[in-house]
């Protein structure tokens, strides 16, 4: 179970983390949405301590992670595949992979695991990173956060820059692994729609705050909300 | 003819040492994207504390040894005290410490061991060898120094692209950010990055001490020779700066050999200047230069 | 009822007088220069000849150091070769006084223009350059230039160098004026020239196109400024401050060789620029007064512990780098910028 209390973050004098709490229950997604700027990969990078929050408190299954560094907390079983993938590009494919689980040590995922979620990567296994389309580098940083056997799950904006059919694809995946492997899922999304397809629950920040906090299914009736914040 | 086989010799072993020096400059470059103005003076350090195990053992070997030894310490030291604050700020800062730790490790060795050069043993013959009647300018001891650097750029080579440990060292080089959100204790990887590129440093250190007395000063052309062939293959490529100082010897040696050795440091900087108006990234370098 | 009246009167709207200095930077700058002048004659005329020989030496530090940080701090670019520029100056006023019987003026003017032309090339490679780049190239131009010096002994005079006559009094200020008076004065006329023309400078539209290249060069591309040539122009003006540092330098010291331009100089300067404060005039006067007082206190320190001259030699240098060090580390912005927090903060108080 990943928590956040009133998580306040600041660039400066802009802020743009505003008492957020939110919980996130394993084997389950919850959608973080709003309009571009609002806070959400803000608030992500600060639950994994790319940034350091002013205010408040992260905590996961019970232990305060709120001051520790990176390294250390994706150590504790939470993985986070960045905005724009972060496939390191002049590795390759099976670098970036086992890259991933080193940490683990014996306990991560056999590569084999992987590629038969994502057969293309086998394919491509000892090509340099950079030779894969978005799709691919999708898939691989899904992947490689997949190695280390997490226990969370942070995705920030997927579906960028992918074609529908694709975007439709990883969804539905994100779904499978949070029900099979028993993930808590916090999904950083643009595409309200589809991100509310897959999600059990949805949050709406505008401005760093959140402005509704209610079932996807809910969220996904609300004409006024989606009107106002989600832009469908 | 035989002053071309000489001074093309000369110019391999010499540019042997200009390699170690350009890989220790890469290395830094590729891990903490600063130059590390101070490797000249971090590697005269390490020559003296060999001088002085030498002087009180008698033993090469002994000061080979502790020569990279201390190497190892100082770049690892001088990362997470130094350079760790400003890592990733404006780079005139980084620029600037390294300048005033060159600064304060001159001044610190001159008043440590004084200023007059010391002579340096070398560890073989520097007598050239006989061919044909005709004694080279080219010894067994330029021999140990070319396999030396090999072996050492071929070890430095297999732990980057075949080890666990390696494979940290290059994610933490090539992107920090990503690889801390996989568990990449990214800090300690710099700092190992400091302490390998220091031993590189430190073997050009002891391996050119012999031909050039060791003072405080005497190192200062070898940073900047070894600044130019890092620039010649590429400051983010090891490979480029094997080959960009074994290319930079041999021209340093031609012109010296021709045109006469006061020449050498304007020749470097010729050279730097045709470089980086025609290929600024360097032979090998895989980034491309920015354009709007 | 217009928009303008409704606008609060903020206390900068001053009449007359006020308001045309406010207005114009040359009238300012003008007004600054004729009131440092003054102090700096009435200074000189009261001290010793040795603090007129300080004088002289920080003037000369301030033409070279206020043309580096400008170009440091305004044009970011970092140039380790300001040291071998100020030996282009010296040089060519010792050759044109020495050689050619040259007068004083045409001289130094001269020793900023040819150096300026030699900061031409390099500043046009330069400026395709970036952050440690740009410092490798600078340090290699450093340490290779004087190597000229060498290789055409008869021109330069080898390791020995150029010697020119002591600069004379005119006639008109009296038969024992002092020499090292008449030195404070020529170096610091020069300084203030310098401090004039870059003053000006900053405040122009020029010195806005370097600070928008310095801060985002693909905008200010895009917003039509040329950035090589912003750049490039950037380095020959220091090159010229450097160029006349070294002119003033030669017509102190009397002598231009090798030895008085060494790497450690260029690294001084660079020590000056960022210890007074990057990017500021006053900042610096601080640096000149740095470079010219802290060898004259490590000197004293060294002797008041009577320390070996191993020790004692390489003090300053020990306590140069210690300070380099401790000021990015502790103190980016400078001793200026220490001086304007405190500027800011005392306002504050005072507002309340």
């Amino acid at each position: 179970m990943l928590a956040v209390e009133e998580l306040t973050t600041d660039y400066g004098p802009v802020r743009a983390v505003d008492h957020v709490s939110l919980e996130v229950p394993p084997g389950s997604v919850t959608a973080v949405l709003g309009a571009n700027g609002a806070g959400k990969t803000s608030l992500l990078r600060t639950i994994t301590g790319l940034v350091r929050p002013s205010a408040g408190r992260v905590t996961f299954d019970g232990e305060d992670i709120t001051r520790l560094a990176v390294e250390e907390i994706v150590r504790r079983g939470i993985a986070h595949v960045p905005e724009g993938r972060g496939v390191i590009t002049e590795l390759t494919v099976a670098e970036n992979l086992r890259l991933g689980g080193l940490w683990r040590g014996r306990e991560a995922a056999p590569k084999e695991e992987i590629y038969e979620l994502f057969p293309r990567l086998e394919e491509r296994a000892d090509h340099p990173a950079s030779s894969l389309s978005g799709g691919e580098r999708q898939m691989l940083s899904i992947g490689r956060a997949l190695v280390a056997r997490p226990r969370a799950l942070l995705l920030d904006e997927p579906s960028l820059g992918l074609a529908p059919r694709l975007v439709a694809q990883i969804m539905s995946l994100v779904r499978r692994l949070a029900d099979t492997l028993d993930l808590a899922v916090l999904l950083v999304e643009q595409n309200a729609r589809s991100a509310l397809s897959i999600s059990q629950r949805g949050i709406v920040l505008n401005l760093g705050r959140v402005v509704a906090d209610v079932s996807a299914a809910e969220l996904a009736a609300d004409e006024r909300l989606r009107h106002a914040y989600l832009g469908f | 003819m035989t002053k071309f086989i000489d001074l093309t010799l000369n110019g391999i072993s010499t540019g042997a040492i200009y390699a170690a020096v350009a890989l220790a400059l890469v290395l830094i470059w590729r891990a903490t994207r600063i130059v590390n103005f101070a490797q000249g003076a971090m590697l005269m350090v390490t020559t003296f504390i060999a001088y002085a195990v030498i002087n009180a053992t008698g033993s090469y070997v002994l000061g080979f040894v502790v020569a990279l030894a201390s190497g190892f310490v100082l770049g690892a030291v001088i990362e997470r005290v130094l350079i760790r604050p400003v890592e990733g700020g404006p780079p005139l800062n980084a620029v600037i410490i390294t300048l005033g730790l060159y600064t304060l490790l001159v001044a610190a060795a001159g008043m440590i061991w004084g200023n007059t050069p010391k002579s340096f043993p070398a560890a073989f013959s520097i007598r050239g060898y006989e061919v044909g009647g005709t004694r080279l300018l080219f010894a067994p001891n330029d021999t140990f120094i070319v396999v030396v650097v090999i072996a050492v750029a071929l070890g430095l080579a297999l732990l980057f692209r075949a080890t666990t440990l390696g494979l940290q060292l290059r994610a933490a080089a090539f992107k920090p950010e990503v690889a801390r959100l996989l568990g990449v204790r990214v800090g300690r990887m710099f700092t190992l990055g400091w302490a390998l590129a220091a031993v590189a440093g430190s073997l050009a250190g002891i391996l050119v001490a012999p031909s050039i007395f060791v003072g405080p000063n005497n190192f200062d052309p070898i940073l900047i020779s070894g600044f130019v062939a890092a620039v010649i293959g590429g400051l983010d490529s090891p490979p480029g700066a094997v080959v960009g100082g074994l290319l930079l010897g041999l021209a340093l040696s031609y012109v010296s050999g021709y045109e006469g050795s006061s020449l050498v440091p304007l020749a470097a900087l010729v050279i730097l200047v045709l470089v980086l108006m025609v290929r600024p990234t360097g032979l090998f370098s895989a980034t491309k230069e920015r354009r709007v | 009822m217009t928009v303008a009246d409704t606008q609060p009167k903020d206390g900068l709207e001053k009449t007359g007088v006020w308001a045309a200095l406010a207005r114009s930077t040359v009238l300012r700058s003008l007004l600054l220069l004729v009131i440092a002048g003054v102090v700096l004659l009435v200074i000189s005329t009261y001290v010793s000849a040795y603090h007129d020989l300080q004088i002289a030496t920080g003037a000369y530090y301030f033409a070279a150091l206020a043309g580096l940080t400008v170009l440091a701090g305004c044009s970011g670019q970092i140039s380790l070769g300001n040291g071998a520029l100020m030996a282009v100056g010296a040089y060519t006023v010792a050759l044109l006084i020495g050689n050619e019987g040259w007068a004083l003026i045409p001289a130094l003017v001269a020793s900023a223009v040819v150096t300026a032309a030699v900061g031409w090339p390099v500043g046009a490679a330069a400026s395709r350059l970036r952050g440690p780049y740009l410092a490798g190239a600078t340090l290699a131009f450093a340490v290779g230039l004087p190597a000229l010096a060498d290789k055409f002994p008869a021109t330069f005079g080898g390791e020995n160098g150029l010697i020119i006559n002591p600069p004379v009094p005119p006639a008109s200020l009296g038969f024992n004026f002092p020499l090292e008076r008449w030195e404070a004065w020529i170096a610091c006329g020069g300084a203030l020239v310098v401090m004039f023309v870059l003053y000006n400078l900053m405040h122009s539209g020029f010195g806005r196109s370097m600070a928008a290249v310095r801060d985002d060069e693909i905008a200010a591309s895009l917003c039509g400024l040329r950035v090589g040539r912003t750049q490039t122009v950037a380095f020959v003006i220091s090159a010229a401050c450097a160029g006349l540092g070294g002119g003033l330098l030669c017509v102190v010291l009397q002598l231009a060789q090798p030895g008085a331009f060494p790497l450690q100089l260029s690294l001084s300067l660079l020590t000056g620029v960022v210890l007074g404060g990057l990017g500021s005039l006053v900042g610096a006067i601080w640096g000149a007064a740095l470079l010219v007082l802290l060898p004259n206190w490590t000197n004293d320190l060294a002797n008041s512990f009577s320390l070996s001259t191993k020790v004692s030699a390489n003090l300053p240098l020990a306590i140069y780098g210690l300070v380099l060090i401790a000021a990015i580390l502790v103190w980016p912005s400078g001793i200026q910028g220490g001086v304007r927090a405190l500027g800011r903060w005392l306002k504050n108080r005072w507002a309340r």
